[in-house]
């Protein structure tokens, strides 16, 4: 009874076009996670800014993201544009736009942390040792906050390619689509391949993220300072 | 862009039960992972033998696969092995399982963050390994652990909208099904949304005055 | 006049950590009622032999007799064996989530399982003896540094120990509040407590020690009464170690 689930993961090109819908996955989370550093470090260095009127509608946009779930922008992105506008989106650009505008969001709020969170002194010996002010960033200032940003953006990277399993829920064809296909044709032969199939997504996911999550943990403990 | 107000009072019930189904199914989830978060804390904190190296694996494989896959692994997956679950138990296991990872990195940070000359000051004055927990570790981690632990039951509660996945009827799922029956798109989702918010506001508030308030009764300015 | 029993007495200790032998071989005999100051270089290994009496560090070779009883053992219970011996640190680390009293009468109460007023009774003496009676109920953070490590020691010496251990409780402190604190300490040697001081203050040193001991390397190199020791040294060591210190 399971060996018979198992047998179809191997049967036909089920294991490839399981790894195709994977690639899909994660070339949607790539093209989004670049949109996202880019827009992140800008709109980070704009927000720290002391100017209230700067730092208001992005600390919204910011809470905007924070406390609606990912999913439910999915939907309004999906539904409302087509709905209002008569414009149709493809499930992979609302799923590249609300994953880059995440994304940005979250980034920015890294590369301001680390810039604030650098210690005045810094600024003040690297003044007092004669360097001007793009010396300073380039030899004190960046690095010291690349290293501080890099390990939390990696974990935004892992949380990021783990949220895109919710694009299935907009009908975007990746590697879980993919499996409930698999699942529905071999059904009623296989009773136990759903079993078999969603635990080998399930394996999937995490020998992409593991790595990812280890790598960023190894990152901070050799930057610990 | 349109809005039919009298739809909202149609619907309004529907999203009365659904709001209350959210909050209780997150609030369960949220405490069982509380529980759970605490005895991985401490296995780890104290570098239990074998339990430790389980826990590790634990924490690994909840924080690195998708809440969405984890249920759909339970409510499709096991059904056909013989283990079959409603999904509302799914919906709890599977929030749990995630909730209690990110608890328990949260309570040991919190655990180590308390100093080391703190706790031999504690076996300096004879006190055991029990009161030192008691008395020395714990509240001083709890107070290091609110920010984080807060963050966790916010993320927590959003990941129950990952449930419309396996047919509860919460929020969203809800939602999609109202959007379904009567075409309301616009309505529907702000509904929705201010359903999320309704929850979550007041929350992400009372948690920024609580960590204030701990950070500051515990440690002064 | 009978020879007296020490009331501590440490042979040949060893404490290594890994291949490092941070203390090679320490034998001192304390006797009741008496104040010894060791002194030496950073590194030298005194603070991990004051850490090593109190059970805080495993050693790897030699003995230590509390009252004649040997503490290295597998049986040794070193939660009895600190209540006898009180331990004062350079952090002070007065538990923030508890104000001065209940950071006081946590041992007392939990640990020894005294009466409530009894204890209470007594730590009120003895913050007024320090001068700090109106701080019983503030918390940690709204005590200047002195004012916490006069605290940390009232807070050991309600336990009612024999012996006093003091790890540089004076090094993390502002110059203006050393006084304060080796005033405190000062008064105890006066009511005859024995005490084990470790110390950079060289001349608290020479007033409230009875004797000294100079260690370098992970060994004691010279042991004097206190007079002698800073008026004449005996080895070069303690000679260089001496001549450093006067600007």
């Amino acid at each position: 009874m399971l060996n018979s689930g198992i047998s179809v993961l191997f049967e036909g090109t089920n294991f490839l076009r399981l790894l195709e819908g994977l690639f899909e996955t994660l070339r949607v989370a790539l093209i989004a996670v670049v949109i996202s550093i880019v827009m992140g470090i800008i709109i980070g260095i704009i927000r720290t800014s002391k100017n209230k009127l700067v730092q208001i509608p992005f600390r919204i946009y910011l809470e905007l993201f924070r406390i609606i779930p990912i999913l439910v922008w999915l939907f309004v992105i999906y539904y409302i544009v087509p709905a209002n506008f008569g414009l149709e989106l493809s499930s992979e650009l609302v799923a590249l736009i609300v994953f880059s505008l995440w994304g940005a969001a979250e980034i920015s709020d890294i590369v301001r942390g680390a810039i604030i969170s650098l210690p005045k002194h810094q600024v003040e010996s690297s003044k007092a040792l004669g360097l001007g002010v793009v010396q300073m960033y380039r030899y004190v200032l960046i690095p010291q906050a690349t290293k501080r940003s890099i390990p939390p953006m990696i974990n935004l990277i892992t949380r990021m390619i783990k949220t895109t399993a919710l694009l299935t829920m907009i009908g975007f064809v990746e590697v879980i689509k993919v499996g409930q296909q698999i699942i529905n044709v071999n059904n009623l032969e296989h009773p136990t391949v759903s079993f078999w199939i969603y635990g080998f997504i399930f394996f999937l996911y995490f020998c992409i993220c593991f790595p990812l999550s280890r790598f960023s943990r190894k990152l901070e403990q050799k930057w610990a300072t | 862009m349109t809005i039919d107000w009298q739809y909202f009072v149609e619907v309004l019930p529907h999203y009365k039960t659904a709001l209350w189904l959210t909050v209780k199914l997150a609030a369960i989830g949220i405490l069982f992972a509380i529980v759970v978060g605490m005895i991985c804390s401490v296995i780890q904190y104290f570098k239990v033998k074998v339990l430790n190296q389980i826990v590790q694996v634990y924490l690994e494989v909840a924080r690195n696969t998708p809440l969405l896959i984890q249920l759909f692994f339970l409510y499709y997956g096991l059904p056909k092995i013989g283990i079959t679950l409603s999904g509302e138990l799914c919906g709890i296991i599977g929030l749990t399982f995630l909730g209690g990872s990110y608890m328990a990195e949260v309570f040991r940070a919190g655990m180590e963050a308390v100093s080391k000359s703190q706790i031999e000051t504690g076996k300096a004055i004879g006190l055991s390994n029990l009161q030192l927990m008691r008395y020395v570790i714990i509240p001083q981690a709890f107070s290091y652990s609110v920010p984080g632990f807060g963050a966790n039951c916010i993320f927590l509660i959003k990941e129950t909208s990952v449930f419309s996945g396996i047919a509860i009827l919460e929020l969203t799922n809800t939602t999609k099904n109202l959007m379904g029956i009567y075409y309301k798109t616009n309505e529907a989702l702000l509904m929705l949304v201010i359903g999320y918010l309704i929850i979550l506001l007041p929350l992400t508030l009372f948690l920024t005055w609580l960590e204030r308030r701990v950070r500051h009764a515990e440690f002064g300015n | 006049m009978a020879e007296q029993v020490p009331i501590l007495q440490v042979k040949g200790l060893v404490k290594k950590y890994g291949d490092k032998v941070v203390l090679n071989g320490v034998d001192l005999q304390v006797e009741k009622g008496k104040v010894i100051a060791i002194l030496g270089p950073s590194g030298c290994g005194k603070s991990t032999f004051l850490r090593c009496l109190n059970g805080l560090e495993e050693v790897q070779g030699g003995d230590i007799l509390l009252e004649n009883k040997s503490l290295i053992s597998k049986t040794t219970k070193w939660r009895d064996v600190r209540q006898k011996i009180g331990m004062v640190f350079q952090s002070y680390d007065l538990f923030p989530n508890l104000t001065v009293m209940e950071n006081i009468l946590l041992s007392p109460l939990k640990v020894q399982k005294r009466q409530r007023e009894e204890v209470e009774a007594q730590a009120k003496e003895l913050l007024a003896r320090v001068g700090l009676a109106d701080r019983a109920n503030d918390y940690p953070r709204q005590l200047s540094g002195g004012q916490k490590q006069r605290i940390a020691i009232v807070r050991a010496l309600c336990i009612n120990p024999d012996i006093m251990l003091f790890d540089e409780v004076t090094a993390s402190l502002d110059p203006e509040m050393v006084r304060e604190v080796l005033d405190v300490i000062a008064q105890l040697a006066d009511q005859g407590m024995t005490m084990l001081i470790v110390t950079h203050e060289m001349n608290f040193a020479k007033l409230v020690a009875d004797e000294v001991i100079f260690m370098d390397k992970g060994s004691i190199h010279e042991k004097a009464p206190a007079q002698q020791f800073f008026s004449n040294p005996q080895t070069e060591r303690a000679q260089q170690f001496l001549n450093i210190l006067q600007f």
